[in-house]
């Protein structure tokens, strides 16, 4: 028995019975990898520029924000650059492939329709606390679900939303005054600048739950994001 | 559909840890090294960051489109708006010139090229702005500044067709920067010779120095000696030590 509410691991007989089905369309894998390449390098090289002023606000009126880097500073593994302008150059090269990886899987969803099966509605709430009392143990059988069961789609609707921000944000800061009204929207440079900052620990957060759950929930997903194929315990279809 | 005998960790098999390593492996390697390519992906970068600057230029700077001005009460606190210089770090003093036998050099690609004092330059037509200054670092301030458009010095000089770039230089050491005329010749940027309504200090470049809300603060030549209409794109102290060369914000 595993320590982690979910059904006894089956017996390898069993797994034959279940069918192999095709899960992730490729967009998805490649859009799906290309991002998990690039945004840790994404942050990595954020961190190094943040580095060079890690504080918020204009000089004489800082921002009264919490910031995990207080007076420490970034600790050198995880910075990319090197220095003030290998961080930026790295940092303003990658947004690119970055960007358009997020558009692509963006338009995709949107062409195949995938995107109902993520996106999450109002009606998901009761399926999400159903869901979140079965993490807690407080429900024994897992509820029935389809691709994503609502918590799922919570947090994937949540992320990319927060790539979203983190875009928005970036060009913010990047063109304040060719993008000024942009950088109004967020209240000014000062605050978009935080915010672009505080997306990096909603990624963070986000990439840490997201590998844990795979990995002790539904490790056969890690299978069919690479290849497209799955054999495992969840529906691949609504 | 739930099943009650999920397969847990089986699929999971030696393939798709090797996958996954492909990817993680070196995405650690690199976030662990601080790595800037080790000479090898620096320089491409280098070369890449150029696209952002043609966006950055051509599609994103407008000609005409005004920085933000603040009022006078917005100013950031005097001693808390930061001025550095190549000559400070290197002697731990800013470098000075007598105002009164400083000169500005406009030539290059011009039909009249001029050298204008301090009192010419403060007789022509002036521009004051409250305006906040973006630093690379990605700190903020903001204050006023008065000076002369360099568009008003480039009317007198006349740069002929084959003036494509402007080059500022300096005697802070050897530092210089290139600019795109289109943002040099935008009616924010000056040859500015106050701070706050007094005379440029030294920390801040005096006699003259250059100014625009449009461009980071490392592009703002202070201390200037001369300005040149150039047919060749000139780098610049920190550009060419790979700082993004346009720096328009």
């Amino acid at each position: 028995m595993t320590d982690f509410p979910m059904p006894a691991v089956s017996a390898a007989a069993d797994e034959p019975t279940r069918p192999l089905v095709h899960r992730h369309h490729w967009l998805v894998r490649v859009t799906h990898w290309a991002t998990a390449l690039l945004l840790p390098m994404m942050i990595a090289s954020g961190l190094q520029i943040y580095t060079s002023y890690g504080r918020f606000g204009l000089r004489d009126a800082p921002l009264a924000v919490p910031n995990p880097f207080g007076s420490g500073g970034v600790p050198a593994w995880a910075r990319l650059g090197g220095w003030l302008a290998g961080g930026l150059n790295w940092h303003f090269a990658l947004a690119w492939p970055f960007v358009i990886s997020g558009l692509l899987y963006l338009g995709y969803l949107a062409v195949s329709g995938e995107w109902r099966g993520l996106v999450f509605r109002p009606r998901d709430i009761g399926p999400a606390i159903q869901m979140q009392l079965y993490y807690l143990r407080l429900r024994k059988d897992h509820p029935p679900q389809g691709k994503h069961n609502a918590l799922q789609k919570g947090a994937y609707t949540f992320i990319v939303l927060t790539g979203a921000l983190a875009t928005l944000s970036g060009f913010a800061i990047y063109k304040p005054v060719q993008l000024g009204w942009l950088t109004a929207l967020f209240g000014g440079y000062e605050i978009a600048r935080y915010v672009h900052f505080v997306t990096v620990w909603v990624f963070v957060a986000f990439i840490l739950v997201h590998v844990a759950l795979v990995l002790l929930v539904d490790p056969a997903s890690l299978r069919a994001m690479t290849t497209g194929w799955y054999r495992g315990r969840f529906s691949s279809h609504d | 559909m739930t099943d009650r005998t999920p397969d847990g960790g089986r699929r999971l098999d030696r393939r798709d840890f090797f996958r996954l390593g492909l990817i993680a492996g070196p995405t650690a390697l690199v976030a662990a090294c601080g790595w800037d390519g080790g000479g090898v992906l620096a320089p491409k970068l280098r070369a890449f960051s150029r696209v952002n600057d043609w966006v950055g230029e051509k599609l994103l700077l407008s000609p005409t489109r005004l920085a933000r001005q603040y009022p006078v009460g917005d100013r950031t606190r005097e001693p808390d708006f930061p001025a550095y210089s190549i000559t400070l770090n290197r002697t731990h003093a800013f470098p000075v010139r007598d105002p009164s036998s400083w000169a500005l050099e406009v030539g290059g690609e011009v039909r009249k090229p001029m050298r204008l004092t301090l009192e010419r330059l403060q007789a022509l037509p002036r521009v004051t702005y409250t305006v906040k200054h973006h630093c690379v670092e990605g700190w903020t301030a903001i204050g006023t500044w008065t000076g002369v458009p360099v568009s008003t010095v480039a009317a007198m000089v006349e740069p002929t067709r084959d003036a494509r770039y402007l080059r500022f230089d300096s005697f802070d050491s050897d530092y210089s920067n290139g600019w795109d005329l289109t943002s040099a010749m935008h009616p924010q940027t000056i040859l500015a010779y106050a701070f706050n309504d007094r005379p440029l200090r030294p920390d801040h470049g005096a006699p003259v120095r250059l100014y625009s809300p449009i461009k980071l603060g490392y592009k703002l030549t202070k201390y200037l000696t001369a300005m040149t209409f150039t047919r060749d794109r000139h780098g610049g102290y920190w550009e060419d030590q790979g700082y993004p060369w346009l720096g328009g914000v």
